[in-house]
């Protein structure tokens, strides 16, 4: 059992699918030879060599469709986006064929890719470098969108990911990347070949913290702000707030969502992306519809602004932070 | 600008070129039995249309010869990737015609969607040059896994002003996969000329700038098509890399059915070039060859209208898929709860009201 961060977690899951089975190639822009802007292949050209860990020209477009390609032969390709924004090119081939093979081909070929993005902000990043576009995706039919916050869950997640038949998105809170190390067993518990079920079983609601008084529903880098809310809600106010991380994007875990907030009766939602038709409103939809004789109050928001990601000298001023979900907290505990 | 490479003369004063290398007497016969029976399903399914009994439905009359051309130079094991506007030549490597008319007609599931992996042949693509990427990743796939296939797609003179033309012909040359690109510069998409789709006077020399070697052939001369595809299919096939192939021709029908090209065109320019048609040219040639008697061409045209008829018959034989495609196949795993829900709904609402 090894202590790692998130960035060592996937890398090990990148080597142990590699190591696995030979179907899997990775390949992103500065992937191979440098391992990455963030070091998270580092080490698979060596161990895999080039024909499988591939430094590819700079264009997302191309890359999601030369994968969306190789799928349809038989690899399982592991594409880096480098950062969130990047995807943006790349987003008609993931609306208009990675979603939709599957149901184009009477479900024989589904494109069985793995799309990582790093996202989010707070790491002082240039334009373009912190955008959290995850609703895009889970917005279209035919895809999976997944974000791991744990090393552990990073790891198994993405091997998950690899195995799984459909195109699966993993949101990669980069914020969190190397913000601490938690254990990470070594075996990996997804066999790529056999692991039917195993990504929808890791998309699963975790409960990142006990709590009956309110259910704080997030995901992503926002989930330790969360935990350290919810600690200063029992100090400060002497109420006990569960914290929810979702893990699972498309397909929601629609149970333990619903389950927490008919418990605790009040409910907040928390994530980094724009506010306007962002998850919460999705996650706040469903606890209405499911559950509202059990609410004692409308489940509030505390989200981005509907704004650009702003340059990163006020970005603070556009994250949610332990103070704003605080802030939000009470105002779902008072209303 | 090269003159397009052509086989097939008129018969007069343009005289005829060998017949390509490695075409047998009975591979020209086959060759033609396959744009006859491009022809004959294309034909019928505009009578279809306008019958109400398919919807919208793009013709190619005139371009059979870049169609069958380039997929007869082609193995079996080879995969190629149509267009819409290439939207039968799955019926070339088995696949039903029925279910091509299924897709005409709207139909989702097996209905109206063939199995890629079983006729290796790519989904009809409808978005624009969108599925020249995956040729690449295909026969990219193949080198990484130490294979020879070669990837064949087909797309247009409009398409080329996409990105995803631009990304996968570098992608291709770059990584030097097994890639053929097959142009059919018909000179209009849609409405709009090919002078407004780019400044080059080809569509050929833009591969100058992915290092890649380009043909420019006759479009309406099936053998021109299938001699450059021959050509680089082999070199594809030997390590070679990608090759781009521009079969310049004349769209003679509108865009699809509901367009109506007196619109922006003068039908005087399409009368022009109709004589140059690929099926009738074809039947020429091989006629003055001596290998083509009325008997076998009657024969030919004969088993093609059959064939297509039962297509027909198939088709209305086929029960319309209920509300259940909708959620079917939009994931190849477990269906999500969503779509549980919304088919749980869909389905109250029916037996509710009536479906």
């Amino acid at each position: 059992m090894a202590q790692l961060n998130m960035v060592e977690a996937l890398n090990l899951g990148l080597h142990q699918a590699m190591r696995a089975d030979e179907r899997v190639v990775v390949m992103g822009e500065d992937i191979a030879s440098t391992g990455g802007v963030f070091r998270v292949t580092a080490g698979l050209k060596d161990a895999f060599g080039e024909a499988r860990v591939i430094d590819t020209p700079l264009a997302e477009s191309g890359i999601v469709g030369t994968a969306i390609g190789m799928s349809i032969y038989g690899l399982r390709p592991v594409a880096e986006v480098q950062f969130d924004a990047f995807v943006y090119p790349a987003f008609d081939q993931i609306v208009v064929h990675a979603a939709r093979y599957a149901w184009r081909s009477a479900g024989t070929t589904p494109a069985s890719i793995v799309i990582r993005i790093p996202f989010g902000g707070g790491v002082r990043a240039p334009e373009l470098h912190s955008d959290s576009p995850e609703a895009l995706f889970c917005h279209v039919p035919g895809l999976k969108v997944v974000c791991p916050t744990t090393p552990a869950d990073a790891r198994d997640v993405l091997l998950a990911a690899i195995a799984d038949p459909d195109p699966v998105i993993v949101m990669e809170p980069k914020r969190v990347y190397r913000a601490g190390r938690s254990e990470v067993p070594d075996e990996a518990p997804i066999d790529i070949a056999d692991a039917d079920g195993a990504l929808a079983e890791l998309m699963r609601a975790r409960v990142a913290r006990d709590g009956d008084d309110l259910a704080i529903v997030t995901y992503g880098a926002t989930t330790p702000l969360c935990v350290a809310a919810a600690e200063r809600l029992e100090a400060e106010h002497g109420v006990s707030a569960e914290v929810l991380d979702l893990r699972g994007l498309f397909p929601l875990d629609v149970e333990a969502i619903t389950e927490a907030a008919s418990r605790c009766g009040r409910a907040l939602v928390v994530h980094e992306a724009p506010r306007h038709a962002g998850l919460g409103a999705e996650v706040s939809s469903l606890i209405h519809e499911r559950a509202i004789l059990d609410l004692e109050a409308p489940v509030l928001r505390v989200t981005g602004f509907d704004v650009p990601f702003p340059q990163f000298a006020n970005e603070d001023d556009y994250l949610p932070s332990v103070e704003r979900i605080v802030a939000g907290a009470v105002e779902v505990l008072e209303f | 600008m090269d003159e397009p490479l052509r086989i097939i003369g008129n018969g007069t004063d343009v005289p005829d070129r060998d017949v390509p290398d490695g075409l047998t007497d009975k591979d020209l016969i086959e060759l033609y039995r396959w744009l006859v029976l491009l022809r004959t399903f294309d034909e019928r399914a505009v009578a279809l249309q306008r019958q109400g009994r398919i919807g919208t439905y793009p013709l190619y009359w005139g371009e059979e010869g870049t169609q069958a051309g380039p997929l007869y130079a082609c193995s079996d094991t080879d995969w190629v990737f149509p267009s819409y506007r290439q939207c039968a030549v799955a019926t070339l490597r088995g696949a039903p015609p029925s279910v091509i008319l299924g897709w005409c007609r709207g139909y989702g599931g097996p209905a109206g969607f063939y199995n890629p992996r079983t006729y290796r042949v790519a989904p009809i693509c409808v978005p624009i040059a969108t599925h020249l990427p995956h040729a690449v990743g295909l026969a990219w796939a193949a080198k990484i896994r130490g294979e020879d296939t070669v990837s064949l797609a087909w797309i247009g003179d409009g398409g080329t002003s996409e990105g995803d033309f631009h990304e996968a012909l570098n992608f291709a040359s770059v990584f030097k996969t097994a890639t053929v690109f097959v142009c059919v510069n018909n000179q209009w998409a849609i409405s709009t000329p090919v002078t407004r789709q780019m400044a080059t006077a080809t569509v050929a020399e833009k591969a100058a700038a992915y290092a890649m070697p380009a043909e420019r052939v006759d479009g309406f001369d099936p053998l021109a098509c299938y001699d450059a595809a021959r050509r680089a299919v082999q070199r594809a096939r030997e390590g070679g890399g990608p090759s781009l192939i521009e079969a310049f021709c004349y769209r003679l029908g509108p865009h699809g059915t509901a367009d109506d090209p007196r619109l922006y065109r003068d039908d005087r320019e399409a009368e022009r070039w109709r004589p140059l048609e690929p099926v009738g040219r074809m039947a020429s040639f091989l006629a003055r060859l001596g290998v083509l008697d009325d008997a076998t061409r009657d024969g030919i045209a004969g088993e093609a209208k059959d064939r297509v008829a039962a297509a027909v018959r198939e088709l209305e034989a086929i029960e319309p898929p209920g509300p259940e495609v909708l959620f079917d196949h939009v994931y190849a795993g477990e269906r999500p709860w969503s779509l549980e829900e919304g088919l749980r709904e869909l389905r109250a609402l029916r037996r509710r009201e009536g479906d």
